[in-house]
């Protein structure tokens, strides 16, 4: 195992301090028959208008770490704080998408459900109404808003859970693989959409992906992950614009880390993240 | 394209082309015929076999010719108009309706108790599963004796026995509704901040839904049921006969008829109940939804 020295504390004095901290951070959960570790020691920071991706093979932790920052569980090692406040409990300034479609709330339209958390959560009604109107224009539904979620595409439901999360304002934004049920050409769609709307409001983001390809579409900083437990393998900044998808800087960065996935000893131990 | 160098596959040319809306075919949505959109109409299809059936009973009673043991649906007809002219099975069917729905009601909130505990503690849903479980399976009107021990003659008796009937089925379908509730959908709850009674109410009630509503309908063909039946059993308290107590007063003065316009209206009652309340139940929620289908 080696154990990788991520490169933080780079950000002195006159930086904003991390948004989010993960120390040290140890997860554990039970299956019926084992006690599984899904990470372990795994610090990085998040920024504020980060896109940062957890990116790695399945059974690596990911999901479980972002699961752990939103609150759904505690670290038995180390520790997740937002704005130097420990994480104890899911709440609406951190809001998740899910991969599942089945997240959105069948009983209540496109509109209700948009503006279910913000009226849980006592945002005036009508402010409900123009930030729920506001974010299911930006994500285009807006022919669609009194439709219920069943009537939807999968692809719209994404756009829905985003809508619904974004207009929490919240101040970071979890994405769990939310493109992994969707069919290629629409994913692709969805996410220079999500690039586009981080163009327009600058949300930190953290999302949760397996796809290198996607996580160097969508990332600004990509945490690479080992499996069993997850231990950060490397952390690295893309930040490719939407037409760079062909460029050969893309392809290298994308060779580099399936190098790093797939033939761990073949690759020298990392040299940090590029500048 | 790499050459394969097979001969079985021709060498086509490329091409590509700009679409155009077909011309001449009319609408890409077409609007369905009327005997089509009739056939497709449940309660129409329903209303065919419910007069198929009067049909065949009024030729079978006919043909029989025996109106003591089995009288014709004209005759039943008439009886239940009768009935309802004299004021007779209307003021019998409100008796019998209040019962019910003091039942009913009472019988929904303590399922609704029960199950708030078995889904917030352990010892909760232990309690439920062995309570279903011994309860359940035991009729209610097995209970009625007992209950005519404990209340005396009268309404109390009746309505603890379609507490009991309703209780188990309801609580039991509550309860599974909830374990159904997808886990994503929980955990969405959780991040908007939702806990408690909060969540219960907004999240777990309506995503459970459609089992609840499987088990009010269940719950409410239960009561219905044993009510009738214990009305038969004892009858009347304080001049006041339900439904039950129509039928076998009937039955005792052979106005055999009258009997039948009796079970027709305890028929009536639940298609009204099932084809009417229910279905309107379902198509502003479930269906709307789109968790149910046909």
């Amino acid at each position: 195992m080696n154990q990788v020295q991520s490169v933080r504390g780079t950000a002195s004095l006159q930086f904003e301090p991390a948004l989010v901290r993960v120390e040290g951070v140890t997860l554990q959960y039970k299956t019926p028959d084992h006690l599984v570790t899904a990470t372990y020691r795994v610090s990085l920071d998040i920024f504020k208008t980060d896109r940062l991706v957890l990116l790695g093979p399945s059974g690596c932790g990911k999901s479980t770490l972002l699961k752990a920052i939103a609150g759904f569980l505690k670290p038995v090692e180390g520790s997740i704080t937002l704005k130097g406040k420990p994480i104890d409990a899911p709440g609406p300034d951190r809001m998740m998408v899910f991969q599942e479609f089945d997240q959105l709330l069948p009983w209540k339209t496109v509109r209700a459900n948009v503006a279910f958390p913000m009226s849980v959560n006592g945002v005036a009604h009508d402010e409900v109404r123009a930030r729920a109107n506001e974010a299911i224009a930006k994500v285009n539904l807006t022919k669609f808003a009194d439709a219920y979620p069943h009537m939807l595409s999968g692809g719209m439901k994404q756009r829905v859970a985003i809508a619904r999360a974004m207009a929490m304002r919240p101040d970071v934004l979890l994405m769990d693989e939310p493109y992994a049920a969707l069919d290629a050409l629409t994913r692709r769609k969805m996410q220079d959409e999500l690039l586009q709307l981080w163009q327009d409001v600058r949300f930190t983001l953290v999302f949760v992906t397996h796809s290198i390809e996607e996580a160097v579409v969508i990332g600004s900083r990509i945490v690479v992950l080992s499996p069993h437990p997850g231990q950060v393998r490397a952390e690295l900044n893309s930040g490719f614009a939407q037409s760079d998808r062909d460029a050969p800087r893309f392809q290298q960065l994308t060779t580099r880390i399936s190098h790093m996935l797939f033939d761990a000893e073949a690759v020298s131990p990392e040299k940090g993240p590029k500048p | 394209m790499s050459d394969t160098g097979s001969s079985l596959v021709p060498t086509r040319p490329e091409f590509e082309r700009q679409v155009s809306a077909p011309i001449g075919l009319g609408d890409v949505a077409k609007p369905l015929s009327f005997v089509e959109r009739l056939g497709a109409n449940s309660a129409f299809r329903r209303g065919i076999i419910l007069v198929a059936l009067a049909l065949a009973w009024e030729l079978y009673a006919r043909w029989l010719a025996s109106p003591l043991t089995f009288p014709t649906f004209l005759e039943t007809l008439a009886a239940l108009r009768d009935g309802i002219v004299s004021g007779v099975i209307p003021q019998r069917l409100s008796v019998t309706l209040e019962t019910l729905v003091v039942g009913y009601a009472i019988g929904l909130v303590i399922a609704a108790l029960f199950t708030t505990a078995a889904v917030t503690t352990r010892f909760g849903t232990d309690l439920l599963s062995t309570f279903t479980a011994m309860f359940n399976p035991l009729p209610a009107i097995a209970l009625l004796p007992l209950a005519l021990l404990w209340f005396g003659l009268g309404r109390p008796s009746l309505i603890f026995v379609i507490v009991h009937s309703v209780l188990w089925a309801v609580a039991l379908n509550m309860h599974s509704g909830f374990l159904s509730v997808s886990e994503t959908l929980r955990m969405a709850g959780r991040t908007f901040g939702l806990r408690g009674m909060g969540f219960v109410f907004r999240i777990l009630i309506p995503a459970a839904f459609p089992a609840i509503l499987a088990g009010l309908k269940i719950g409410w063909a239960f009561a219905w049921r044993t009510l009738i039946a214990a009305e038969l059993v004892f009858g009347v308290s304080s001049g006041q006969g339900g439904l039950g107590w129509f039928i076998f007063e009937n039955r005792n003065t052979l106005d055999t008829a009258s009997v039948f316009a009796g079970l027709l209206t305890v028929m009536a009652v639940g298609l009204v109940v099932e084809g009417v309340i229910f279905r309107f139940l379902e198509a502003r929620t479930i269906r709307r939804w789109g968790m149910q289908n046909g």
